[in-house]
């Protein structure tokens, strides 16, 4: 009965989006590099840096925004560092992806301690605050559940579409799931294999910045040292997920956000009296691994992921 | 359009060179083509044919020479310009997206990138207009991956014409196709020529050849060496054009054949894909004396080689060792039977790339030679790669380095020393030099007479007419996996050779048996 409560309440539901919204970024982030053709794991520290870089360009003192683009173009130039090394040079997009985590987690912690020497407590910044969208804020349930969040949640709904329309309506988006699928029927149409993975590359990793940078300018207000945790990772296994579809990968993000809502909650219930609250806490990533396995069955894995392109190889 | 224009060929080679190593793939090819015509470009395998028409589309950069293509001098190297400028490929192996549609297949590039949309439903009706003018029936939404063959190459073609390519460049078209998709091909592209086409038509198959070009050019070793009218000449020649017959200098000391070691009687086995199997073949190799397989490539020396390795089984008929039935036949069935095996792809089944020179040589006798107990003997294993390396010659950095950095004569030298190493009884040799410069064909070709000579029954697999003119004792052709009877040493010219590898002949031969 309990349950049943908590899942019709729309408080509920508003925390389950607000959750959501980081996940939503880096994935549709990750969603775009594996679409063509690489792996990017350096989003756990992609994320790390993109928090900070946000965060500290806005205590630094510029608008909201202006922290929302240096998140943005620190993403982008990590993504290029990633970029480099694994398309033209064809590295292991393992070993690139995990080095890059590495060093971004590790430059954004010595950036901080030479920026904010001797802070014990971090700076607050003004953050994202939620805003209720004219009329339709006002829908019983629905409107305090969807539309009373702030702009950056709206942006990483607006970014699905975005991301999906191009994919799949437009000709740029053809050619980046057409590297992802056969990197040599994109070359044998005379495009540039090498730019158009670069360029998701970036911009995957520039989205992924951006969803760090929800969690220090709209989640919170302030900049901690293991505040991603994990959420790049989780953010790999919803590409899966959702067949790298951004509306399923969409949906599964939602869904992951929901369960993680829905044991915070249910500690508080008399089960959770009964239960380990560590029990709650793995919940949701015990759930996403079976909705994966489900999911994942019948998923259209691009044929040419981690699979490096060199052009006249004979 | 005036009479100067329609005089110029739409498309000129000059002069192409291409190298890659020490290896010479295209020198000095040069030739037109006229709009309307179709142009056959015959050659074996590594010949250069791919390469030369990889040339010409863009996709590799020519150490030497130019394409001109309607008057206009191609940039190298820039696929977009060749596709800009007219020019379409359909390649061997299929440039196509799996899990794309066909439309998305067919626009991808040809639409600029920063266009804001695709224009799915003008993509398709134009597809479908296309489809219709040029009898390549497809379904535009069907993904590719759910195609056969046939329609993913009609796809490709489907490609080049939404592209508005004036010349079509098809790399071997009918190797996947069965005999009615290659007709429905020949009526696609006699409507292309009709409608102002030009065409080049890359094959080793003769008959093809002789059926929808207008002029035949023959490349061998990465030259052109012959170009005839189609209606001036007859497949004989063009095969013998083709695998090269000018020298046919005995330099071996007779054979004295001993007891047959290995015979096939009446024996068949299973066609796999395309490629046929062996019908109703009798062979028998005999101790010292080498049996050369003529033919030209796919016609059943894939079947006979994997029989022979152990990795097919006969479907009937009469399979013998030394005079014994085989009953169980795998790869180490073979390798105790003292079968030695030179592998026709040594990149691919006769080494590991990334293992050492002395794994590789000790690869079939690892647990009976090198090791003890379960224990491998690293020592002694490094003193034979040691060995092998000082008696054959191989130059290399070492018994440690990676085979993959050898050079192929090389590698194959190293191969060489592993079959010989152990005194074979039947040495199986399919294309040993192909890819080789001239000094380590004649070191392979040396070493397989030592063998001969020292009693092994060697059958020799090869396009190359002249290498198994010079080399063999015995000679048979294969084609369409049939066998023709045995023919002596010097007994046949290459033209009548030419003849049977052709298909013809063996009516007669079925009159007599």
């Amino acid at each position: 009965m309990e349950l049943f409560e908590i899942l019709t309440s729309a408080a509920f539901w508003a925390a389950a989006i607000r959750i959501a919204s980081p996940l939503i970024f880096a994935t549709m982030g990750e969603l775009i590099c594996e679409r063509a053709g690489v792996l990017n794991l350096g989003i756990e520290g992609i994320m790390v840096a993109g928090a900070f870089a946000g965060w500290i360009a806005v205590w630094a003192g510029l608008p909201l925004w202006g922290g929302v683009s240096v998140a943005f173009l620190v993403g982008v130039g990590l993504g290029g560092i990633h970029s480099i090394l694994s398309v033209p040079f064809g590295l292991s997009q393992h070993v690139v992806g995990i080095g890059l985590t590495l060093l971004a987690t590790s430059a954004t912690f010595y950036t901080y301690r030479v920026m904010l020497p001797e802070v014990s407590t971090p700076p607050k910044i003004d953050a994202f605050q939620p805003f209720h969208i004219p009329f339709l804020s006002e829908i019983p349930f629905f409107g305090p559940a969807l539309f009373q969040q702030t702009a950056l949640t709206y942006l990483a709904f607006i970014l699905v579409a975005v991301v999906s329309f191009t994919l799949y309506r437009t000709p740029l988006g053809l050619a980046v799931r057409a590297a992802g699928e056969s990197p040599a029927a994109v070359a044998a149409q005379g495009l540039s294999v090498t730019a158009i993975r670069m360029g998701a590359v970036m911009v995957g990793s520039g989205c992924m910045a951006v969803g760090g940078a929800f969690l220090t300018m709209s989640a919170f207000d302030s900049f901690f040292f293991d505040m991603v945790n994990g959420r790049g990772w989780i953010c790999i296994a919803l590409v899966v997920f959702g067949a790298w579809r951004p509306g399923k990968a969409l949906f599964g993000a939602i869904l992951f956000a929901a369960f993680d809502a829905l044991q915070i909650r249910l500690q508080q219930t008399g089960i959770g009296a009964v239960v380990p609250y560590q029990v709650f806490l793995m919940m949701p990533y015990i759930l996403s691994i079976i909705a994966l396995i489900v999911m994942s069955r019948r998923a259209e894995v691009p044929a040419a992921l981690m699979v490096p392109f060199n052009k006249g190889e004979r | 359009m005036s009479g100067v224009e329609s005089a110029q060929p739409v498309l000129r080679l000059q002069n192409i060179t291409k190298r890659f190593g020490s290896v010479t793939a295209n020198e000095a090819v040069t030739f037109d083509l006229a709009k309307g015509e179709v142009i056959a470009l015959l050659g074996e395998n590594g010949a250069g044919k791919t390469t030369l028409m990889n040339i010409l589309f863009g996709q590799y950069t020519a150490d030497e020479g130019t394409v001109t293509v309607f008057g206009n001098l191609l940039p190298p190297g820039n696929p977009r310009a060749a596709l800009d400028a007219g020019v379409g490929m359909v390649h061997q192996h299929f440039t196509l997206a799996e899990n794309l549609t066909v439309w998305e297949n067919i626009v991808l590039g040809a639409q600029p990138l920063h266009a804001p949309r695709l224009r799915a439903g003008a993509a398709k009706a134009k597809i479908r207009a296309l489809s219709e003018e040029f009898q390549l029936k497809v379904d535009p939404d069907a993904k590719i991956g759910a195609l056969t063959v046939g329609e993913r190459q009609r796809v490709e073609i489907l490609k080049a014409l939404y592209r508005d390519a004036r010349i079509l460049i098809l790399d071997e078209p009918t190797a996947v196709l069965t005999p009615q998709e290659t007709d429905a091909l020949f009526a696609t592209l006699r409507t292309a020529i009709n409608l102002g086409l030009s065409i080049v038509f890359i094959s080793h198959k003769l008959h093809e050849v002789m059926a929808i070009s207008n002029r035949v050019l023959v490349l061998r070793h990465g030259k052109l060496v012959a170009e005839r009218a189609t209606l001036d000449t007859d497949r004989a020649e063009l095969s013998a054009l083709m695998v090269g017959a000018e020298t046919s200098a005995p330099d071996l000391a007779p054979a004295t054949p001993g007891a047959a070691l290995l015979t096939l009687s009446d024996l068949s086995t299973p066609s796999i894909g395309t490629a046929p199997g062996l019908r109703h073949a009798n062979l028998a190799l005999r101790a010292g004396q080498i049996t050369g397989l003529a033919g030209v490539s796919g016609n059943g020396q894939a079947a006979l080689s994997d029989l022979i390795s152990g990795l097919v089984t006969p479907q009937s008929g009469q399979f013998e060792i030394a005079g014994n039935t085989v009953a169980t036949w795998s790869p180490r069935n073979a390798i105790g039977q003292g079968i030695a095996r030179i592998p026709e792809d040594r990149h691919k089944t006769g080494t590991i790339a990334d293992f050492d020179l002395t794994e590789n040589t000790i690869l079939e006798t690892y647990a009976t030679q090198f090791s003890k107990r379960g224990w491998m003997n690293w020592r002694k294993a490094k003193a034979h790669a040691e060995s092998l390396i000082e008696t054959y010659d191989v130059r290399c950095s070492g018994p440690d380095s990676r085979i993959r950095l050898l050079s192929g004569g090389n590698m194959q030298k190293l191969i060489l020393g592993r079959v010989l190493e152990n005194a074979p009884r039947i040495i199986l040799a399919n294309q040993p030099v192909r890819g080789l410069d001239i000094g380590a064909v004649n070191y392979v070709h040396g070493r397989l007479a030592a063998a001969r000579d020292a009693g092994a029954a060697v059958l020799l697999i090869s396009e190359d007419l002249d290498e198994i003119m010079r080399l063999s004792d015995v000679i048979h052709v294969i084609s369409d996996g049939r066998l023709s009877p045995e023919f002596a040493r010097g007994t046949m010219q290459p033209e009548q050779l030419g003849v049977w590898m052709a298909g013809d002949g063996f009516e007669g031969c079925d009159h007599a048996a």
